[in-house]
């Protein structure tokens, strides 16, 4: 299962299989994947990477330092388990996560020497997902924020309240601009998800402001 | 016989008023929410996961049946509509799919995949009922080192056939691990990797990894991306399936059967490798070759089979040992421990009822789904318009009350919004989410099994390899490790290419959608 490779063709062993497309071999682009058609159904993972790659994508990194950082959590953390009594031989709690942390340490050296020899992360494409630019952080950053209150709020002014807040605080920050549907339809969804779930599936969800009215 | 007269029984099951509703509603949300575009199987059954909280496990199984099946032919709507499929093993069925319904054969398309993965369904069905009794005999007699030795062969399989990088795939991998560990250890009862936060000490609630991997990983990830352009969705014409389409479409359907059933029931990785076999067969069997590339109906009618009758087959190796093959068969995995069954060779004797009669519902959920689906291919192709602010607002809310209901606990929301931004991490950075989620369902049982097998051999290290089932297992995954990179050298040395141009796009797309086998 490596695309590139057929098309690479004589580089192929020097070149880490692991890259689908970018990085420092051109020839991956033969490689682009699915068929022609569909608008941007087939631009979708080249310019991105390929600009990436160009500038020199130091995140990529930052993949391995997150992988070296939970495999050394893992590793500390087991050395702070003391050994159960009723442990025979050399298996206790702290064979697994000690064996994780290993596995993420090694993938974290790995990954570097990938990058560092032109590999890049394939992004995952999709329906509605267009990669011909970077991440849209304000758009990220509004659709944390609508969660974060919903999960502050849920239990102080219940779920009819806090849940319409998120979902109109995500179709706000996905751009749809009919505030007085998306009001409505939120609280269509939030109350109506209420109910379904206190009668349909006897779950009682917090109530909050509304109690008494529902 | 044995497993005829189960089988009867859970028809008994399935077939009351009630039962049937349960199916229904299964077969009618699965499809429904499987056709919204950026929601796979297993994303579905997350998201419907907390609908089934109160309801009794035999209800609850049932009714995942036809979510199953459903997500799984709403999953091939997408991609015949719209080019880009949601999941990797309609990859293929995208492909000649998506040209069909260009050349205004949209409806056969549908209808082929439709009464193909209907067939397929009903076979490898029928094959489950036939086989898992059989396996479970033989796995009565599996000790801890066999499954252990087996877990191990779905972690590299699932790792090393997905994806096109095996670092970023081993290192998800050992993410999902990592996950899974959190909690209070089994047998020792000490707290691992808990941060000493009490809500942890149970470890993470599967609810809240899946919807939190799946469903606001996805949603963040397509947020930051969203396309501004409307896409072009193929409109869905009258033109059914003709007669010359009757015959070019039942061989393949059945050639998908047979190649699908058993790649499922192995532990080896989904439903990518053979639906690919599948097209590669009919490109060389059908008597229109000229046709493929162009929207033959063959390359949909196979490919569609082979993944429906794999979905079938990877529930065998699910229900008689436990082990999830795909993401989909994880996420059910999840439920079950849900509800304190753990699936395995036992679980035939134990919950006869509960087993049988999600079985005798994958066979009546496969019928509503053919009713469902041919007439109304077009009501399901209105879904793909919904617009996108409405469709992502709805998978985060839906995250959220699921992830809420699973523990009335808030601080399943915060999780639930760590493991989506790490859902998003993963997605940007292509470390596929399939090995983690395994990983993260599938490690706490495997450390069980490694642990159990190291107690009878008394700490000896042999005690994991001292049966000669282990040791074949631990062979094929010596062999999955190292052959490949083998193969690709003296293939290079040959000189490379001299591969046709058609599996080298295949292989593209293929190694392109494995990202986002969700």
């Amino acid at each position: 299962m490596t695309p590139a490779n057929g098309s690479t063709g004589p580089a192929a062993p020097e070149v880490p299989p692991d890259r689908a497309t970018g990085g420092v071999a051109g020839p991956a682009g033969p490689a682009v994947p699915v068929q022609p058609g569909g608008p941007g159904g087939s631009d979708r993972v080249p310019d991105s990477t390929r600009d990436a790659s160009a500038k020199k994508d130091y995140s990529e990194y930052g993949v391995a330092v997150l992988l070296l950082a939970l495999g050394i959590w893992a590793i500390v953390d087991a050395m702070g388990l003391a050994d159960a009594a009723s442990a025979r031989g050399p298996i206790g709690p702290k064979t697994v996560p000690i064996v994780v942390g290993l596995l993420l340490v090694a993938m974290a050296i790995l990954l570097v020497v990938d990058v560092a020899r032109g590999g890049r992360g394939e992004q995952e494409g999709g329906e509605d997902v267009d990669l011909s630019h970077g991440s849209d952080w304000r758009t990220i950053g509004l659709l944390a924020g609508a969660f974060a209150a919903n999960a502050l709020l849920i239990e102080r002014i219940g779920w009819p309240l806090s849940g319409a807040i998120l979902f109109f605080g995500t179709t706000y920050a996905l751009g749809s601009r009919s505030y007085i549907r998306n009001v409505i339809i939120s609280l269509i969804m939030s109350v109506g998800t209420w109910y379904l779930f206190y009668a349909g599936l006897g779950i009682k969800l917090p109530v909050g402001l509304l109690k008494g009215i529902l | 016989m044995d497993g005829i007269n189960s089988l009867i029984e859970g028809f008994a099951t399935a077939l009351t008023p009630i039962n049937l509703l349960y199916a229904f509603l299964g077969v009618l949300l699965g499809t429904a929410i499987g056709v919204l575009p950026g929601i796979g199987p297993a994303m579905t059954i997350a998201l419907l996961l907390p609908l089934t909280y109160t309801l009794e496990p035999t209800q609850a199984f049932i009714m995942f049946a036809g979510i199953y099946y459903g997500g799984m032919y709403g999953g091939s709507t997408t991609s015949i509509l719209l080019n880009t499929p949601g999941e990797s093993a309609s990859v293929i069925t995208a492909i000649e799919g998506n040209l069909m319904a260009k050349k205004g054969r949209g409806a056969a398309a549908l209808a082929t995949a439709a009464i193909g993965s209907f067939i397929a369904g009903t076979i490898g069905t029928l094959g489950l009922a036939l086989l898992a009794p059989v396996i479970v005999e033989l796995a009565v007699q599996m000790g801890a080192p066999d499954y252990f030795a087996v877990m191990v062969l779905a972690f590299v399989a699932v790792t090393t056939v997905l994806g096109s990088s095996k670092i970023r795939g081993f290192a998800s991998l050992g993410i999902g691990l990592l996950i899974g560990t959190i909690g209070i250890d089994p047998t020792a009862g000490q707290q691992r990797l808990t941060l000493g936060v009490p809500e942890l000490a149970d470890g993470i609630d599967v609810v809240v990894v899946a919807v939190g991997l799946f469903a606001v990983g996805e949603a963040l990830w397509v947020a930051a991306h969203l396309r501004r352009s409307s896409l072009d969705i193929v409109h869905v014409d009258g033109a059914r399936m003709t007669r010359d389409d009757w015959r070019r479409s039942w061989k393949p359907w059945l050639r998908g059967t047979a190649i699908g059933f058993p790649f499922g029931a192995i532990p080896a990785g989904g439903a990518e490798i053979p639906t690919f076999l599948s097209y590669a067969a009919e490109k060389k069997l059908t008597k229109n070759p000229e046709e493929f590339g162009k929207g033959a109906i063959e390359g949909v009618a196979g490919p569609e089979a082979t993944n429906n009758a794999s979905a079938a087959g990877g529930l065998v190796p699910l229900l008689t040992l436990g082990i999830p093959t795909t993401a989909t068969a994880a996420v059910m995995l999840g439920a079950f421990q849900g509800y304190g069954i753990q699936p395995g060779p036992r679980l035939l004797d134990t919950q006869p009822e509960l087993v049988w009669g999600l079985i005798a519902s994958l066979f009546i959920g496969n019928a509503i789904l053919l009713g469902l689906n041919l007439p109304l291919a077009t009501v399901w192709a209105r879904l793909l318009r919904i617009p996108r602010p409405y469709l992502y607002a709805g998978i985060l809310f839906f995250a959220s009350i699921g992830a809420y209901a699973a523990n009335n606990s808030t601080f399943d929301l915060w999780l639930l919004l760590i493991i989506g931004a790490l859902g998003f991490f993963m997605r940007r950075y292509g470390l596929p989410i399939v090995p983690a989620i395994i990983g993260i369902i599938l490690g706490p049982v495997a450390e069980e099994q490694m642990r159990r097998a190291l107690q009878i051999s008394d700490g000896e290290l042999s005690g994991l390899y001292n049966t000669a089932f282990s040791q074949i297992v631990y062979v094929i995954i010596a062999l999955l490790l190292v052959g490949p990179p083998i193969v690709r050298l003296v293939r290079s040395r040959r000189g490379g290419k001299g591969t046709g141009s058609g599996p080298d796009t295949l292989a593209g797309a293929h190694a392109h959608a494995n990202a986002e086998g969700v």
